[in-house]
């Protein structure tokens, strides 16, 4: 009855789209400071986080932002992951790089009211006025006492919970903004055993799941019998759709689940030349997401029109720790250990399939060997819990690499048409992005079904694919959604990477074509008086002065300007780059960046460079072929990926602080790298490279 | 089989499948947990280690190989107090991210410094080829460097 277009110009859709782009949303779990702040009688401070350490730097933030208010050094603090058990539950994840930008207040106010909760208690227990103890390093004193941060709790079994008292102002900032070292370096360098592969129960077995090398296809006809006959062996389990072999040592239960012979039905035949025929722009659902003025054929007027098509390709997570859980099922209630980036999904997700009671199913998180938004999805939590409940004993499961690059839930493919409309007078009149994606996040277990036919475009694959140039008298961006046969889901950045690559590629082409500098086209652009739009404004002036931007080719190097924001960040980078033996060689990028208040401005430092290199890696390598329904490669290597020869010499990062509070860190940088790159590129060969990964013909 | 070889300082002996891989003998026999499994096809690095002082990717290396070997694993490249000078740089240039990675990353490059003490970037770039999703590549030339020097200062005094 309702075409499509109608559905998709609800301009209350776009207004969601719109916040989506700008905002992180609030911290969404408990903001009990008993939950996150504990004080053991040894005055020791534990800060039981409810969001994961991933190699983000998050553990050493939150650490920061409780020093601050506790009037602690950061070494006085302990942080560890809150199991699902405490009740400290985040009903997010630990992903969206949101996890110091949503808990900037809460985090500390709980800290807060924690230090006035024990300063209450101190003074009772003294007998002096609450306003005479002064407090150094968890020491309360006054009126010639002392007394302890543990001391103070000790015995106290009810808490009365105060409203959050004023919080410090950033004047008086001690801890937050200073770059200390992260709390888990040392571990880190001494090997410590402190991942998920690492954790254990006591009389612990080895399981090897049997997965599915093809997409869309069905596994049948099950033999066990050489399987079974494998030394240490155990019991091949059966059930809930898997079937996993378990026995007394990891290497002997890959060596047996490699020995069950079975057959594969497939569905239909899948190459990825037809992958590229579906992910096409104007197949699948359309929704306009962005609606400012006419679409670039309608404007009126003379002047040229301009078209290009991008593409970029599935690409894999290569997270370097398997995926895996450790689970224990004992008297109807299971504990398991697990580098989940959703503790409370992986809960709520093992009680289903066991059914049994959530509070019957602990989750221990461990620090994560990677995340990148591939450990938002952990059946294998579940597969563990049955297996261990089947033979009675702790288990431990984990893929091994193979099954990694051929189950992955990869980053989808992405097809995007750019239209632009220049006037006679060679202003920038009209710009149209086109995006055909395959899912992010319709379909996520945090997505309510319902939702779906709301929104029309799925949020993760349109991230970043807005026109930010407001200045443009008519801008469009539209979406097409398009089901693909294998599971596609969250890639650091989602959308950003691809999106930006389209969008920034083609304003450097508008740029050579109104021969104008690339830095002036899109300043020309860009409101000089809405806040958000400045910010933007600031890190694009930033990065072409410090990089000493220029459009000439200078001792066989070019630069190459891109800028982007993602979840309210601002990011420009200049790559110079030139070409070796073939090869394409980014040699330095200047970064300016805005995330608000640096909390810890070394480790959003060491994010932006990570984002940088791993943004090399997409850009220049990166990508999954498909024949006869086999995703490949299988294995690093073969998955060419960017190595220290291909990291810059000089990655150099200048943090604006454009608003008041800490805002998005992990992955805003990795929107601008890949076009940076393309953008020089096409000054040193006069030719634009307009499919990632980009390579020299 | 039985299969006899010093780790970490220590005389230690397995009754093992000799083909097993070294890395699965080390982590779960032997419950050193530091080498780390990347890809089992001695592709990333991930679970490098030294044999007689030779820089090896255990998940692909045959216990049976190991006899009579001297094998050392980031838990015995330092010490408990002592950081190995790679491992001190590691920390002085704040290198790890997620983390999972760098105990290969040390120990492939404790072996280069070994033989090449000085190394250039180009040294650098041919011999460091582990893989690190976190892409901590940057620091880590720093760090390299900087293990280079502080090896250096340590081997005058």
């Amino acid at each position: 009855m309702f075409g499509g277009v109608w559905l998709g110009c609800n301009p209350i859709r776009r207004t969601i789209f719109e916040k989506a782009e700008k905002a992180t949303g609030p911290f969404v779990g408990s903001t009990s400071p008993l939950l996150w702040l504990q004080i053991t009688p040894e005055n020791e401070i534990l800060l039981h986080s409810a969001k994961v350490e991933m190699g983000q730097g998050t553990f050493t933030g939150l650490a920061q932002l409780v020093a601050e208010e506790l009037e602690v050094t950061i070494d006085k603090i302990k942080v560890i992951h809150a199991e699902t058990k405490s009740e400290n539950l985040d009903g997010f994840a630990t992903g969206g790089s949101t996890s110091i930008a949503s808990l900037w207040t809460p985090l500390r106010e709980m800290a807060a009211t924690m230090r006035e909760m024990m300063r209450a208690k101190a003074a009772e227990k003294l007998g002096v006025n609450t306003s005479t103890l002064k407090l150094t390093d968890r020491v309360f004193s006054g009126g010639g006492k002392t007394m302890t941060f543990g001391q103070a709790v000790s015995g106290v079994e009810d808490w009365d919970i105060p409203d959050a008292p004023q919080l410090k102002p950033k004047s008086e900032f001690k801890i937050i903004g200073k770059g200390i070292p992260r709390v888990d370096l040392h571990d880190k360098v001494v090997g410590t055993p402190i991942f998920g592969i690492d954790a254990s129960f006591p009389d612990m077995l080895y399981a090897s799941v049997l997965r599915s090398r093809l997409i869309d296809a069905e596994m049948k006809n099950f033999d066990f019998t050489e399987s079974e006959k494998m030394p240490g062996v155990v019991q091949i389990v059966q059930e809930n759709g898997f079937i996993g072999v378990v026995a007394r040592t990891q290497y002997e239960a890959d060596a047996a689940r490699k020995k069950i012979k079975f057959d594969y039905v497939t569905n239909d035949t899948w190459n990825l030349d037809k992958i590229r025929d579906n992910i096409k722009v104007g197949n699948g659902k359309k929704t306009i997401f962005q609606k400012i003025g006419d679409a670039v054929e309608d404007v009126d007027g003379d002047g040229e029109e301009m078209i290009m098509e991008f593409r970029s390709p599935i690409g894999a997570h290569a997270q370097m720790e398997p995926n895996g859980a450790v689970a224990h099922f004992r008297d109807g209630k299971v504990d398991i250990k697990i580098s989940t980036q959703v503790p409370k999904v992986t809960r709520d997700e093992v009680a289903k399939a066991l059914g049994i009671d959530k509070e019957n199913v602990n989750i221990i998180p461990t620090f994560l060997g990677g995340g990148f938004g591939r450990r938002l999805h952990t059946p294998n939590a579940i597969q563990a819990a049955i297996m261990s409940r089947a033979v009675g004993k702790p288990v431990k499961s984990f893929f091994d690499r193979k099954q990694e690059f051929q189950n992955d839930t990869f980053r989808p493919p992405t097809h995007h048409i750019m239209k632009a409309k220049i006037s006679e007078a060679g202003d920038l009149i009209g710009l149209e992005h086109q995006l055909a994606s395959g899912d992010t996040l319709f379909n996520y277990t945090l997505v309510p079904k319902i939702i779906n036919p709301i929104l029309r475009a799925d949020i993760g694959s349109i991230r970043g694919g807005s026109i930010m140039y407001d200045g443009i008298p008519h801008h469009r961006a539209t979406y097409y959604h398009v089901d693909l046969p294998f599971a596609t889901s969250f890639w650091r950045s989602l959308g950003l990477m691809a999106n930006s690559f389209a969008i920034e590629s083609f304003l450097d082409e508008i740029a050579l074509k109104t021969e104008q500098s690339p830095i002036d086209l899109r300043l020309d652009n860009l409101s000089q008086e809405d806040p958000h739009k400045v910010r933007i404004r600031n890190v694009i002036k930033m990065c072409a002065e410090k990089a000493g931007y220029t459009d000439k080719v200078v001792n066989g190097r070019a630069m190459g300007f891109a800028a982007s924001i993602d979840a309210g960040s601002p990011c420009a980078q200049v790559a110079e780059v030139s070409i070796v033996d073939n090869r394409i060689k980014v040699h330095k990028v200047t970064v300016a960046f805005d995330c608000g208040v640096a909390v810890n401005p070394d480790q959003v430092r060491a994010q932006v460079e990570g984002c940088i290199c791993m943004g090399i890696s997409a850009a220049l390598y990166e990508k999954m072929d498909l024949r006869d329904n086999r995703l490949y490669p299988v294995n690093y290597g073969a998955y060419e990926m960017a190595l220290m020869r291909d990291s810059p010499n000089e990655i150099d990062v200048h943090l604006i602080e454009g608003i008041d509070v800490a805002g998005p860190v992990g992955e805003p940088p990795l929107g601008p790298i890949a076009p940076a790159i393309g953008n020089a590129i096409r000054r040193l060969t006069g030719k634009r490279l307009t499919d990632l990964p980009m390579q020299l013909s | 089989m039985k299969i006899s070889f010093k780790i970490n300082g220590v005389q230690r002996s397995v009754d093992v499948d000799g083909d097993a891989p070294l890395l699965w003998i080390i982590r779960d026999e032997l419950d050193l947990k530091g080498t780390k499994f990347g890809c089992g096809k001695a592709a990333c690095g991930a679970c490098t280690i030294h044999v007689d002082n030779m820089a090896v990717r255990s998940c692909a290396y045959p216990v049976k190989m190991t006899e009579g070997k001297v094998i050392t694993t980031i838990e015995g490249l330092g010490g408990v107090d002592a950081l190995h000078p790679v491992q001190q740089a590691w920390k002085e240039e704040v290198v790890p991210q997620c983390g999972y990675c760098q105990p290969g990353f040390i120990m492939a490059t404790a072996a280069m410094l070994d033989k090449i003490p000085n190394p250039t970037d180009e040294d650098i770039d041919n011999n460091i080829i582990n893989v690190c999703r976190c892409a901590t590549y940057y620091r880590m030339r720093k760090a390299i460097h900087r293990a280079a020097a502080i090896q250096s200062n340590t081997n005058v005094r």
